[in-house]
């Protein structure tokens, strides 16, 4: 069972790489850009068929090591 | 006094600090990560450097190693524990202390010399220094930029847990003289019981007159006091 996890910084809490990229894109002429934020993304493959175990299992990844839960709000996907 | 260093793949400020902490007569030790016993230690540093190579986040790795387990308990049973630059990174992500340290405002790792001032003195790791004294340390680090919410920031600034804070050469503290942006100029902090210090400045780099000045000593000789 795969499933994706994408972290990204929490709304309140200042990115500045996220800011530079835009920045960028802006110079770049993609003038309608209003924001953007950069994350990290994990590909999590489980040997696991039970569905809600494997993403408690995920979840609890997430909250022991995967995320930083004072700065970073995580989504969890499955993809197979 | 007993001391133990933890020393981690990747840590490049061990030597340095078991050198100064050994110039003042402590009995040190070097502690490997994979270690399930720590010494009874009067004073545990866990040093700079970078840790399993920075990997997912500074610090985040290391502080699930071995070892950090007993750093926890003898933590919570009120032992001196110092975390020094990617020291207290590992001790904000194993739980000792609370916050995070995000990348430099500026985006640029940063090795300079800076000041700080002292805030606060009546603690077993600043009382050998004057209250607003003012220090030049050295600063090496890509993520110092102290960050946390707005009820611990209180908790912190309303119980003196702010020991030391950026500054310039005269002692003001303002946004330009902040090297990171970390929060309110922010250089360390301690948790509730003022027995863990977490510091981005690095004083064992200024304990030698030989190779620097000695703004970094009288840290040392606190804590034996």
């Amino acid at each position: 069972m795969k499933f994706a996890i994408t972290v990204t910084l929490k709304k309140d809490v200042l990115d500045p790489q996220g800011k530079v990229v835009s920045q960028t894109l802006k110079n770049m002429g993609m003038n309608n850009l209003s924001q953007v934020r950069q994350g990290k993304f994990f590909e999590i493959d489980l040997k696991e068929k039970d569905s809600s175990k494997a993403h408690n299992q995920v979840k609890e990844m997430c909250e022991k090591l995967l995320v930083n839960q004072i700065i970073e709000d995580f989504k969890i996907s499955k993809t197979e | 006094m007993k001391s133990s260093v933890i020393v981690f793949p990747g840590s490049n400020c061990d030597r340095d600090i078991a050198v100064a902490l050994e110039k003042l007569q402590f009995k040190n030790s070097m502690i490997w990560h994979k270690e399930n016993i720590l010494p009874k230690s009067d004073l545990i540093v866990v040093p700079g450097g970078f840790s399993y190579g920075d990997y997912l986040r500074s610090g985040a790795i290391a502080a699930k190693s071995n070892i950090l387990n007993e750093v926890i308990k003898a933590g919570e049973r009120g032992s001196l524990i110092l975390g020094i630059c990617n020291g207290f990174q590992i001790l904000i992500e194993c739980g000792l202390l609370k916050g995070a340290l995000l990348r430099n405002s500026g985006l640029k790792f940063i090795s300079k010399n800076i000041f700080i001032k002292i805030q606060s003195n009546k603690n077993k790791f600043f009382n050998k220094y004057k209250k607003n004294e003012i220090l030049e340390l050295n600063i090496a680090h890509n993520e110092g930029n102290f960050f946390t919410d707005k009820k611990h920031l209180n908790e912190l600034e309303d119980n003196d847990l702010i020991p030391i804070k950026y500054c310039d050469k005269e002692g003001n503290i303002n946004p330009k003289t902040n090297p990171n942006g970390s929060l309110n100029n922010i250089a360390g902090i301690f948790n509730k019981n003022k027995n863990i210090l977490g510091m981005m400045p690095h004083p064992e780099r200024m304990a030698d007159k030989t190779c620097s000045n000695e703004d970094g000593l009288p840290l040392f000789l606190s804590l034996m006091n």
